[in-house]
């Protein structure tokens, strides 16, 4: 794939253009593919563009956190495999996967659109544990937005499997997963004094800043997170705030839909 | 559970005696190690931050060396005793974060250009955490980057925010952080209305998180302020004593 240099995108974003003629304030086309792993409790398959996420949750039993003895667990984790990018190596998460978990992580969590104390199994000895893992499969930009559809879309199809005698049997469920809000995370990038969304990976690279805040449903925003060298005014940020809300209203739509 | 919920703000005072826009005591001191090119502390309260800066000195692995710029690094590290409930020691998944959006707020003020084939160092270590380690360490890292003179356009300087009790508050701490609904960490350059870090955990509306962030904008020229004087001091005491000798 032939990519636009860093310069080129700045240019056309100056000139108010982008690279694939999107507007600024545009996604590109969204897919989301829900129940799309037979062997995990809940599964969701994401494209946004040609950025590829696959999330899968699986639910497991173990021990609660000491802080919060009668809630369940819940962890994200995020894999940037080579098969996505050239510059993606194997080996141990590296900062960007674990700032792409923990991000996706906290619009989840703050949100509390998991029911984690209906996950109290044995109050301090027994919780489910509920493990979100996303697979970045190929890498076009906007990874954070991406794996956000699709954990979210995962959790809303999971399932919690039968738990007796100490065993969880995955080919029984109980019920399914308490899920009561959708939070969605939008990404608003800056580039030169511009500010768009859906950034591709050519975009990305040619990035001063983003913002990332997710909304829940009551259009409330749950967390947030700036990235990249560069920075904000507090004007760009009451924009990204603007976008975010709009943007997830729309996203979650579709998510629901 | 039955609990009750302790009220956190009682006639405008938070539980620690504090106004809604009160800092803890700040302490900050320049050059306190004496093998680093630059070091600082920075405290608000009980968070304790110790910063180090070595470099810029050549970039080993060489073939990481970038011919036009300075490569930073940065690593934020909190002692295992830092905490109530003892850490496990070395690197984990929030520290690499941290120290991520701390090279990243940094990194918008350095004058890379000026060291060609470098590395500078930046190490955070946080000896005594209640809140707002992120930013104390930010504070602590600018100031020694500073101490060290490396070229910079102005220094980061960092606090946080939160709504506890449904109030908007300065300079989250204690019960406030884990209690509390909201808690968000500002950094800026200098005074100027300037963001290079913000994180933010927590539900809010739009409106209210416009109004943390001007809090903490002030509380980050606040800050500034006494990163400037702390500089100032340092120096000062300098003069004084090539005079007297």
């Amino acid at each position: 794939m032939l990519k636009a240099s860093e310069s080129y995108v700045r240019k056309l974003v100056e000139e108010e253009m982008r690279v694939d003629e999107r507007k600024f304030d545009e996604f590109r086309t969204i897919k989301i593919e829900k129940n799309a792993v037979k062997t995990a409790e809940g599964s969701a398959r994401v494209m946004v563009g040609n950025t590829h996420v696959l999330v899968g949750v699986k639910m497991s039993v173990g021990e609660p956190f000491p802080d919060t003895q009668n809630e369940g667990v819940l962890v994200v984790n995020a894999e940037l495999v080579p098969v996505a990018s050239p510059n993606f190596e194997s080996g141990p998460p590296n900062e960007n996967a674990i700032e792409l978990a923990r991000v996706v992580d906290r619009g989840i969590r703050e949100s509390h659109c998991i029911d984690l104390e209906s996950l109290c199994i044995q109050q301090g000895k027994e919780v489910w544990i509920v493990n979100v893992d996303i697979h970045v499969l190929d890498h076009d930009g906007n990874l954070i937005d991406a794996s956000a559809i699709g954990a979210i879309s995962a959790l809303l199809t999971t399932k919690v499997p039968k738990y007796e005698n100490g065993k969880v049997n995955v080919s029984e469920y109980e019920r399914d997963l308490p899920v009561r809000d959708v939070p969605v995370a939008v990404t608003v990038v800056k580039i030169g004094n511009k500010l768009l969304i859906d950034p591709t990976v050519e975009e990305e690279e040619a990035l001063d800043a983003r913002m990332t805040l997710s909304t829940n449903e009551k259009e409330q925003i749950c967390a947030g997170q700036k990235g990249g060298d560069g920075y904000f005014t507090t004007e760009e940020l009451v924009k990204a705030a603007d976008l975010s809300i709009l943007k997830g209203k729309e996203i979650r739509n579709l998510i629901k839909g | 559970m039955a609990e009750e919920k302790i009220k956190m703000i009682v006639d405008g005072k938070r539980m620690d005696g504090r106004g809604l826009e009160d800092f803890r005591p700040i302490n900050v001191e320049v050059g306190v190690l004496k093998r680093a090119n630059g070091s600082a502390i920075f405290k608000f309260g009980d968070t304790y931050a110790l910063s180090a800066v070595f470099g810029p000195k050549t970039m080993h692995p060489k073939h990481l060396q970038d011919p036009q710029k300075a490569f930073l690094r940065c690593r934020y590290n909190m002692a295992p005793f830092a905490t109530t409930e003892r850490g496990r020691p070395g690197t984990s998944r929030r520290s690499i974060e941290i120290s991520k959006v701390i090279n990243e707020a940094l990194s918008n003020v350095i004058f890379f250009e000026d060291y060609p084939k470098t590395a500078i160092d930046v190490f955070v270590e946080i000896l005594q955490a209640n809140a707002s380690t992120r930013c104390a360490g930010l504070n602590a890292a600018s100031l020694a980057l500073a101490e060290a003179g490396v070229s910079m356009k102005n220094l980061i300087s960092s606090c946080s925010a939160g709504k506890i009790d449904g109030q908007i508050v300065l300079d989250v701490a204690g019960d406030e952080d884990c209690e509390g609904e909201v808690d968000m960490a500002v950094a800026t350059i200098g005074n100027e209305d300037k963001i290079v870090l913000l994180q933010l955990d927590g539900i809010i509306t739009k409106e209210e998180f416009l109004t943390l962030i001007d809090l903490a904008k002030k509380g980050c020229a606040t800050v500034y302020e006494k990163q400037l004087n702390a500089l100032r001091e340092k120096y000062k005491t300098g003069e004084e004593n090539v005079e007297s000798e």
